[in-house]
């Protein structure tokens, strides 16, 4: 660069160059009281509305001027029934709306009672006041491969309700994230409900993630897991990653080394080694490529040894 | 409440004949502070107060080869922008600074860039718009053209040959003289003590080892800020939260080179310092702006620019050598030293070569010293600043030294404790001193009797910090009802205006509630020097201790004018006026308080006092820690800090300030850091990725208080601010190496460092 | 692109109304707007904590809530914790505590102090550490805040 004139216009920055503070740029703000308003708002606004539930990447990212949030419009979707619905079902399985927030999510009953594993993320995303505004359908829509709860959803094999011009489709949730902050649901699409199916007999689940902090950090490494445990041996067994690729993972190679083996320390071992090989993460300030896939390791041990504790496995 | 076998929080206390020294008062701001009610600077608004922004470099050294403002000036609801050009030329100077001097033109250039950008956060113009939203976006029209040039980061890319240079202007001082040879070192010093060659020889055991730590932050919560109004009749007036409300007039003055008494400064409340709102940033600029529009103009930083456009403390190149008798005796010891100054000269490497070896009696000593710019933001002072530096080199090389030699850490440095008289290789002699209490303490404090637990490491060092005495200024009027009001100029970052209330109230005999203590505008009181240094309540509160003798005398003369008695004759204990030798003569402050106005007038106390008693105070830290042996994370156990206040004013105060201060330690050793990218950005310039600790993070800070009276106060104060700060950082290496085997040299202790000394 | 939004709120129980932008957030609308300044902003991104208030009875960073959200909203901050002047027992607590150095946090822990007391009178150490780890101090090291909140929750219970 030495030598170099160059002329800088300051407009065009990394979004690293707001981060810290900056004001909000301009935008329109929108309230619909009805999933298909909030579709029409979407479809009109070619591609640059977004929608609004907790706010706590979207503001931050309409602070910094992301340029992959292009938002003119917000369209806050909290006044939406859909989006606040918690409804736990005949057939053993939880719909939570995409705007319910946190703190709502792990103070209900039947999630304490029939989804316990997802109180481990909802209660470690952000701080107290973070978590009375944030939702698990912000942080799967927001993509970030660090997404605290994104592989908990995985690990519960969830399926994503969507609402878009042209009516409702259903996306396992495995296949909602595509990239670093990018998603299968489209910029005229809505995100209503996550459900959760009834995850059947000898179920347990966990999430863990490494943080140099105790709270309030970005995930160095994280590990969604859950099994289903009959007789001593896994019946099924998921395992996903957080921070260590593009997107969070899900391993196949941690489920083949669980499912059908007995419940011991060697089956968890090489889930674990499965699922440090499955990580492909980058070296940047929260740690070294090298110390994230070790942590993949520590994780995944560490997680399927609660879930099957929370399973009765143990 | 926590269960704990042993007090957590003790006052070994040695003087207890006082009646308002030494007690726990509330505040007298806290009330303010917990409602809501207390202004800050951000807080602060006026009629038709406009919002100015700051254009920063987003090169690390570049070049400037154009500015185009025009666009912006364009914008609707822009109403005036400045850059260097605005300010007038004035030759070129030394200027005081609080704790530091600097040049005038250094400064000048650290506020707003005129031909180069050293860092990257350099201000280079000023935007003063209708909104902070339409000052932003303005800040985007404006066009500059620079010149990218190569950059340093360390202090060993600046050292290098062939290094690029910041100042083409700069030559080294090389020992004093002007080696003319142009380089990034701005200074290289040495303090010499006998004869370290002799001394190595007598060792029986060496250690010598290199140490190095990076950028890291103050944290104050509230960002930098400020607001002007240039009104029309040519006065300039601020109001700002500032550390030293006379560095911001006089420092002003300077630089729009104007006479002090054309410049009003009021201190708001202020959102934290711990050194890094001595100097000013955006004072000037709102100024500049201020007199281009008419109106007041309110700069408040983002977080991010608190980050990269103030002054961090240095990272930092230590290498220590260090041998003793294998009797323990130390015989000879050398720190090498080499702190980033930042963009312009000014580190903290100074006061770093006379803290390292201060704690310790050294027959043979030498210190080497270097004062290196490099880009990045100009340091600042940051609590103690550059003896945490110093002592994470050395304190570690001294329990390596005691294990080699099989003796217990804190018996090693006993042996070699600092006393009253040592001199120090740097030269000065010290008065009364409590390092060898503080030691003392330490051994027998439970938490060292302690059994560890399985699997924990525990760590000791001690760090020391002076106290700078300095001008205060103070003045106490009498009420007509007995009570008083204080003024006085030091802006009160935690609590200083109560210590400094209830000097007066022991002197008048009176509660400190009845004294109602203002901190006010350099308008109103005398010259009062920065609340910086360890020195606000020993030296401001020296001011208070002789405004209110200078008010008791005249209470006295007064008494003796209404009973028409020799003034000799009569004392004044606890607010009661009574004769020595009349037993019916006896009047309270209060009764003679109602009864001013009909005999003479009013009574006010004045002092103004450049304090030279200075004391110093040492702190020892007592930690125990474990170790994730997977993840390499560190948990803090426990943790115990024992200091010498001297005399604690305010208990509970000083335990703040221990705790604080052990606090910031912690982050500081853990996980705090400039981040910076190989194009000298700081990556992480938001609280969630600067990781200072949570209250999560942390155990309770138990506390000691040691009081060895300092002899150069009346009530024997120390100023207690700043040591506390420094021996956390070897105290939690030395668990960590008791804890794994492994020596860390290198801040921050990240956890995948931990990892990787683990494996090895 | 200057339209204001019509903005309905009960702020510490009193009725309050005002206009704003949609890119104004909640903290601005609070200090530069309506003039409650007691809500202080430390980071702009929701990570140090000093913005909290309470709204509909969930503490908040104000700083990632837009003004135009508020509608309808009942907002509690630091203006509102004093019964006019009988402080808080959270507040007397802090005072009485020395848990405040600069004060700049502190209306941020009181606000969040008080919602957590509403939901669990009787928080053990951990459970003050964990709800207030989304507020930064930096001069106090946090002991005196714990034991103020211990020492509040006594008052409290005892009230």
């Amino acid at each position: 660069m030495s030598g170099i004139i160059v002329v800088t216009n300051n407009f065009v920055r990394d979004i690293k160059d707001n981060q810290g503070g900056s004001l909000l740029k301009w935008i329109d703000y929108q309230a619909p009281e009805s999933v298909a308003d909030a579709v029409k708002i979407l479809a009109d606004s070619d591609g640059k509305a977004r929608p609004l539930a907790g706010g706590t990447d979207l503001i931050v990212q309409l602070r910094v001027k992301d340029p992959r949030v292009n938002a003119e419009t917000v369209v806050d979707i909290k006044k939406i029934p859909e989006l606040n619905q918690m409804d736990y079902d005949k057939s053993g399985g939880l719909t939570i709306g995409a705007a319910v927030p946190l703190h709502l999510i792990y103070n209900n009953p039947d999630v304490i009672k029939h989804f316990p594993a997802i109180i481990d993320s909802a209660s470690l995303i952000g701080g107290t006041p973070i978590q009375g505004r944030a939702t698990l359908g912000g942080n799967l829509c927001n993509g970030a491969p660090s997404g605290d709860s994104i592989p908990n959803l995985v690990a519960h094999k969830v399926i994503a309700t969507v609402a878009g011009p042209n009516g409702i489709r259903e996306i396992p949730v495995e296949d909602v994230c595509t990239g670093p902050r990018q998603t299968s649901i489209d910029s005229n699409e809505l995100l209503v409900s996550l459900y959760f199916p009834n995850p059947g007999e000898g179920f347990g689940a966990n999430y863990i993630r490494f943080i140099p902090r105790n709270e309030m950090d970005i995930a160095v490494a994280g590990a969604g897991v859950s099994v289903n445990i009959s007789n001593g041996k896994f019946v099924d067994a998921r395992v996903c990653l957080a921070s260590v690729a593009p997107k969070p993972i899900l391993v196949e190679g941690a489920s083949k080394a669980l499912v059908g083996q007995p419940v011991n320390d060697e089956s968890i071992q090489n889930a674990a080694e499965a699922a440090r090989e499955a990580a492909s993460p980058i070296s940047d300030m929260r740690g070294t490529a090298e110390y994230r896939k070790h942590l993949c390791e520590v994780l995944t041990r560490r997680a399927l040894n609660t879930a099957i504790e929370r399973a009765g496995g143990n | 409440m926590t269960t704990t076998d042993y007090d957590p929080n003790v006052v070994l206390s040695t003087e207890n004949d006082f009646k308002v020294v030494g007690t726990r008062p509330v505040r007298h701001d806290g009330v303010d502070k917990v409602t809501g009610r207390a202004i800050y600077g951000a807080d602060y608004d006026a009629s038709g107060l406009l919002h100015g922004k700051i254009l920063r470099s987003p090169h690390a050294h570049a070049k400037i080869i154009s500015i185009d403002t025009s666009k912006a000036e364009a914008l609707d609801g822009v109403h005036a922008v400045v850059t260097a050009a605005d300010f007038p030329e004035a030759a070129d100077k030394i200027m005081e600074l609080g704790e530091d001097e600097t040049k005038l033109r250094d400064l000048r250039g650290n506020i707003l860039a005129r031909d180069k950008v050293l860092y990257v956060g350099h201000a280079i113009a000023g935007i003063a718009a209708t909104n902070a939203h339409v000052a932003e976006e303005a800040l985007s029209l404006i066009e500059v053209e620079f010149e990218v040039l190569p950059s340093v980061m360390t202090t060993d890319e600046a050292m290098a040959d062939g290094a690029p240079i910041l100042h083409e202007d700069q030559t080294t001082e090389e020992l004093g003289d002007d080696s003319g040879v142009v380089s990034n070192v701005a200074k290289h010093f040495q303090h010499i003590k006998g004869d370290i060659a002799e001394g190595f020889k007598q060792a029986d055991v060496i250690v010598e080892r290199e140490y190095n730590t990076v950028t890291v932050h103050q944290g104050y919560i509230a960002p930098h800020n400020g607001t002007a109004f240039w009104s029309a009749d040519g006065r300039l007036h601020i109001w700002c939260e500032t550390q030293g409300s006379f560095v911001v007039r006089d420092s002003l003055a300077d630089l729009l080179d104007m006479p002090v008494s054309m410049i009003r400064v009021t201190p708001t409340e202020i959102g934290g310092g711990f050194g890094g709102k001595i100097p000013i940033y955006v004072e000037p600029v709102a100024a500049l702006l201020s007199k281009k529009t008419g109106t007041p103009v309110k700069i408040v930083m983002t977080r991010k620019e608190t980050f990269e456009g103030s002054g961090p403390t240095p990272g930092s190149k230590i290498k220590i050598k260090v041998g003793a008798t294998k009797e323990g005796k130390i015989t000879a010891a050398h720190a090498w030293m080499a702190m980033e100054a930042g963009a312009y000269a000014g580190s903290p490497v100074g006061a770093a070569a006379q803290c390292v070896f201060a704690a310790y009696d050294l027959e043979n000593g030498l210190i080497d010293g270097f004062d290196v710019v490099v880009n990045k933001p100009k340091t600042a002072a940051y609590r103690a600043p550059g003896s945490p530096n110093a002592a994470f080199g050395f304190e570690q090389a001294l329990n390596e030294l005691a294990e080699k030699l099989g003796m217990d850490p804190i018996d090693l440095r006993l042996k070699n404790v600092a006393t009253e008289g040592t001199r120090r290789v740097d030269g000065p002699v010290f008065q009364r001193i409590g390092a060898k209490e503080v030691l003392e303490s330490m051994r027998e404090h439970a938490h060292y009797l302690s059994e560890k637990q399985e699997g924990s490491g525990r760590g000791v060092a001690i760090g020391f910090w002076f106290n700078i005495g300095f001008d205060s200024a103070c003045n106490i009027a009498l009420n007509k009802d007995g009570t008083v009001n204080l003024t006085e100029g030091s802006t009160d970052v935690g609590g200083s205006r109560t210590s400094i209330a209830m000097q007066a109230a022991e002197v008048l005999g009176i509660s400190a509630e009845d004294v109602r203590p203002s901190v006010v505008d350099t308008d109103t009181i005398g010259f009062t020097a920065v609340t910086g240094g360890s020195r606000t309540t020993f030296a401001t509160g020296w001011a208070a201790y002789e405004a209110a003798q200078d008010v008791k005398k005249q209470c006295i003369t007064r008494a003796a004018s209404i009973w028409d008695v020799d003034p000799d004759h009569l004392q004044m204990e606890d607010g009661i006026i009574s004769s020595k030798t009349d037993s019916e003569l006896k009047m309270t402050i209060k009764e003679l308080a109602a009864q001013l106005s009909d005999t003479g007038g009013g009574i006010t106390g004045r002092a103004s006092v450049k304090p030279r008693g200075v004391g110093g105070s040492f702190c020892g830290n007592i930690v125990d820690l474990s170790i994730d042996q997977e993840t390499g994370k560190i948990t803090i156990d426990r943790f115990t800090a024992i200091q010498d206040a001297g005399k604690a004013l305010h208990p509970s105060y000083v335990e703040g300030q221990m705790q604080g201060g052990s606090v910031q330690g912690i982050g500081w050793e853990l996980n705090e850091e400039y981040f910076m990218s190989d194009e000298g950005k700081m990556n992480n310039t938001s609280l969630l990725d600067y990781r200072m600790p949570t209250a999560l993070d942390l155990p309770m800070i138990d506390t000691v208080i040691v009081e060895v009276a300092n002899p150069g106060h009346p009530f024997g104060v120390r100023g207690i601010g700043e040591a506390n700060i420094v021996p956390p950082t070897p105290a939690i290496a030395n668990a960590v190496y008791d804890s794994c085997g492994s020596r860390i040299t290198q801040l921050p202790m990240s956890p995948g460092s931990i990892l990787e000394a683990l494996k090895s | 692109m200057t339209t204001k939004t019509h903005v309905q709120t009960t702020i510490n129980g009193e009725p309050v109304d005002f206009l704003c932008e949609p890119r104004q957030s909640l903290l601005e609308c609070l200090r530069d707007v309506i003039g409650l300044t007691g809500t202080k902003e430390g980071c702009g991104d929701g990570n140090c904590g000093a913005c909290t208030v309470n709204i509909d009875g969930r503490i908040v960073t104000s700083c990632l809530v837009l003004g135009v959200e508020a509608q309808g909203a009942s907002i509690e901050t630091i203006e509102g914790v004093a019964d006019g002047t009988n402080l808080h027992p959270i507040q007397l607590a802090f005072l009485e505590g020395a848990a405040l150095q600069c004060g700049i946090c502190t209306p941020g822990f009181i606000i969040a102090t008080k919602a957590l007391l509403e939901k669990n009178p009787d928080p053990t150490e951990h459970e003050i550490r964990f709800w207030l780890a989304n507020n930064l101090c930096r001069c106090t090291g946090y002991d005196k805040i714990v034991r103020a909140v211990q020492d509040a929750a006594k008052r409290m219970q005892e009230a």
